[in-house]
């Protein structure tokens, strides 16, 4: 009874440091970008990833207030939060609105505009995707989480320091194609492992900046967008959501994320293909530590292998299966809500053909994986070009 | 932070109050209303010990708003005598001497504070035994 | 009887020097070293109060006890470094050791004798039967001002004592209390640092009270110095206690193991109680014990212990002072004791 959804626009506008442009404004250019590409004119409903606006710029109610900006005509508009899975989560109710056939049009969102209060403060807003009462109230922050978990894993399987640093130094090489990012710019090892300390042993290289941004893709029914589309269809093929418990402390292995591989299970399960299907990934390395984890538990190495990936080229553009080929979190930019959304983006273009430099050869099929706080939530979505 | 918020979780800050599941023996810090192995809803209220060993640890040295004024310091996952984990700052310690599985004790001591003349949030803390 | 059945004590593990502080205001440490007779002083960590150190000398004291937390009726701090102008330490002790909600708490403070004085009423109230144990403890983390001579001295700590009628470790045999009105040192409302009235805070003050107060409760007891094991003062220096006990009698033998001021410096409320835990990490079962505290303002309370059988058997539960005062220290520069001890303007 459901139907196949299809991605028929994207849009992003330029991340970075956006002085000049409010909340609002970040948002609606994505958002026309998508349905520009897209070719529709009407939108019937709205999905928008956003983690705190209410910290970050004291705004909430964010769903009326973008669907007025955007021009919109009184159409439902729901803004969903699930940290800085936010943008994944935005993605799977745009698919069920339309699968389910509510609405046929809907266009997913995501933003965050993080540069309104200082370090500090953004540090602050961050930490509350932690557990406020037995994590956040110790005084530990996001970098400081991946840092523990950083060691667990140097000290498990012997992973390196140097390990670490390859994978911002690949995300900066893959991001150096993609001038859309934040810092489109490759980096040495020598300057991520000279970089300034955040919480050992990450420093600050390793972490993925304050981001201004926002993402946008214009869902419909696969059988209209044959229609009314003029690019290759992408489908939605599979989705996976999974939880944990948010502190870290309380799982019994601080080096995994269980949410990820049940995530990817279950949209493995529901596209009927596996990880050797996949032709490339995007994943949340919002930490280098991060991308190590996650690119085990999806299978793409042995649990424990995660740190020689990026030196032996298995992640890299030209490798078996490239990950982070938009420059990943690190590079491109992390706006915590629009992340999610952003992944879906680069996965369209390379499946489209349209990735110029970064293009990845054949590409049918790719993953993305979009996770909350320090793994207590993740999204999958895989994607295929009909 | 509210008053009520710190307040209502002084048993477990203070004297790591914890719930063992009366059904399957599973301890939770902070106590639950369901277990999440056995969906038991009754727990026996248990005082944890104040003896762990350190699992993994980080040093902050950018900090949030409330914690500038300590930084570098030490945060580290703790295992106690029961098999239950928690967060905590390491206190008085080198950290280069720190390693996995090196004994910890838990001692009560000041978490942070609301700015000069809001309340003082007290705690635990890890120290090396 | 009434009398302890535990004690227990905590010091913070950082020190200064006194070289490091006078080498900050150009002076010279040796006549420092030698005029007050003390080495360096103990530092409380940013992260510890009169409230976290009380609590960590209380569950010593506990251990010591050995006696459900429940039964404790009552808890009282001395302290002239309360972290709150309004708002009790002794409940977040109480709360903290378990000891709530069926118990009574107070705040004290009396300069230097504040402990003293919450082990004093902790005992009558035990004395008179009001509750079978009661909890005092005399903790501070004070402060004297940048270049002050008190800054050479002014350190932290805490000393915790259960009282009680049976189980005792050391009874108390007399007690007595000298009190005049002696203004050699304060502190007013909303100053961050005291003031006192240099050399008056010597003979028209620390001497009189502890030589009146000794003498007193010496007579009472019909005991000689010659009688005692040992005795401790207050030690606003290393030097007052050890010319109080020549000026009435005592011996250096009778003091040199509840002279702690040299090795950690003035603890205020916690000087003498912590000296009578040091005595009683060595006493024997028959020992007798003079303390008398002192506290500006001015006053002493003076009490004759005991010591019983029991002290074999509990004493190596808990830390011991000495051990803890010669355990790992780690020693500040004049800049981490300034971060420390919040003498840094910082942002709000």
């Amino acid at each position: 009874m459901a139907r196949d959804v299809a991605i028929i626009g994207i849009g992003m506008s330029s991340w970075g440091e956006l002085w000049e442009l409010s909340l609002r404004d970040v948002f609606v250019k994505a958002a026309l970008a998508a349905i520009e590409d897209a070719g529709v004119d009407r939108i019937d409903a709205m999905y928008i990833g956003n983690m705190s606006a209410g910290l970050f710029n004291g705004q909430e109610h964010l769903a009326a207030l973008m669907a007025d900006y955007l021009g919109t005509d009184a159409i439902p508009a729901t803004r969903v939060e699930s940290a800085c899975a936010s943008g994944g989560l935005a993605v799977k109710l745009g698919f069920m609105e339309v699968a389910l056939g509510m609405s046929d049009i809907v266009l997913v969102g995501g933003v965050e505009k993080m540069t309104d209060v200082g370090t500090n403060d953004a540090t602050y807003a961050l930490s509350t995707a932690a557990d406020q009462e037995y994590e956040v109230y110790q005084g530990i922050t996001f970098p400081g989480l991946y840092a523990i978990m950083a060691r667990a894993h140097m000290d498990t399987y012997g992973t390196t320091r140097e390990q670490l640093a390859q994978v911002a130094v690949k995300n900066h090489d893959h991001g150096s194609l993609n001038p859309i990012g934040q810092y489109p710019f490759k980096i040495t090892l020598e300057s991520v492992l000279n970089s300034v300390m955040v919480a050992d042993p990450l420093r600050i290289l390793d972490c993925s900046p304050i981001t201004d941004g926002a993402a946008a893709l214009v869902l419909c029914p696969l059988e209209l967008a044959k229609k009314i589309s003029k690019k290759p269809a992408v489908k939605i093929i599979g989705v996976g959501h999974a939880t944990d418990s948010i502190a870290l402390h309380s799982r019994n292995d601080i080096t995994s994320l269980p949410a990820t591989a049940k995530a990817a299970d279950m949209a493995f399960k529901m596209a009927d293909v596996n990880i050797k299907k996949i032709d490339l990934v995007e994943l949340h390395d919002c930490f280098t530590i991060a991308e190590i984890c996650v690119i085990e538990e999806l299978g793409i190495v042995e649990k424990g292998k995660g740190g020689t990936a990026a030196t032996s080229g298995l992640t890299r553009l030209g490798g078996k299966i490239p990950v982070n080929t938009s420059g990943g979190l690190k590079s491109k930019g992390h706006p915590v809500g629009a992340t999610g959304v952003a992944q879906v983006v680069e996965i369209v273009t390379q499946l489209r053909g349209d990735a110029g430099p970064r293009q990845v050869e054949k590409a049918r099929i790719g993953l993305t994986q979009n996770m909350g706080g320090s793994g207590g939530s993740t999204l999958v979505h895989i994607m295929e070009v009909i | 932070m509210s008053v009520s918020k710190y307040w209502r979780e002084m048993p477990q800050r203070y004297r790591l109050e914890a719930g063992k599941c009366k059904s399957c023996g599973k301890i939770y810090f902070p106590v639950r209303l369901v277990c999440k192995e056995c969906g038991s809803r009754k727990f026996e209220k248990i005082s944890l010990s104040r003896e762990g060993v350190l699992v993994s640890h980080t040093v902050i040295h950018i900090a949030p708003a409330q914690f500038t004024d300590q930084v570098p310091y030490v945060v580290g996952v703790v295992e106690l005598k029961e098999g239950v984990r928690l967060l905590a700052q390491i206190a008085d310690c080198d950290e280069k001497q720190l390693k996995k599985g090196m004994p910890i004790r838990i001692e009560f001591r000041k978490i942070s504070e609301e700015g000069n003349a809001g309340i003082i949030n007290y705690g635990y803390k890890g120290v090396p035994a | 009887m009434v009398g302890i059945v535990g004690y227990g004590s905590y010091i913070p593990r950082n020190r200064i020097k006194v070289e490091a502080i006078a080498k900050q205001w150009g002076t010279d440490a040796e006549s420092y070293r030698k005029g007050l007779f003390v080495e360096e002083k103990s530092v409380p960590g940013p992260d510890q109060d009169t409230i976290t150190m009380s609590v960590e000398a209380s569950l010593r004291a506990l251990q010591r006890a050995e006696i459900d937390p429940i039964n404790i009726g009552a808890v009282y701090v001395g302290s002239e470094s309360h972290p709150y102008a309004v708002k009790p330490s002794g409940t977040t002790v109480a709360e903290a050791i378990g000891a709530t909600p069926d118990v009574h708490c107070a705040d004290f403070e009396f300069a230097c004798k504040a402990g003293s004085e919450a082990m004093f009423v902790a005992l009558q109230l035990v004395k008179s039967n009001s509750m079978d144990y009661a909890l005092g403890i005399g903790a501070d983390t004070s402060q004297g001002a940048p270049g002050d001579a008190l800054e050479y001295t002014a350190s932290a700590g805490a000393a915790a004592f259960i009282m009680g009628r049976e189980n005792l470790l050391a009874s108390c045999e007399y007690t007595h209390s000298f009190m005049t009105d002696t203004p050699d040192f304060w502190r007013r409302e909303h100053q961050f640092y005291p003031q006192h009235g240099g050399r008056f805070t010597g003979e028209p003050a620390y001497f009189k009270h502890i030589t009146n107060c000794a003498n007193i409760v010496m007579e009472k007891a019909a005991l000689k110095p010659g009688d005692f094991d040992f005795a401790v003062f207050h030690q606003p220096n290393g030097k007052f206690p050890q010319k109080v006990g020549k000026m009435l009698g005592f011996r250096q033998e009778q003091i040199s193991q509840g002279l702690l001021c040299p090795r950690i410096g003035n603890t205020y409320s916690g000087s003498s109680p912590l000296g009578l835990t040091a005595i009683l990490d060595v006493a024997k079962p028959g020992n007798l014990i003079l303390m008398v505290s002192y506290g500006s303002g001015a006053g002493s309370d003076g009490f004759i212990w005991k010591v019983t059988d029991r002290i074999d058997t509990v004493r190596d539960r808990a830390p011991k002072t000495w051990d803890i005062i010669n355990g790992e220290k780690v020693y500040l520069d004049y800049g981490l004791y300034s971060k420390y001890r919040r003498k840094i303007i910082m942002n709000e």
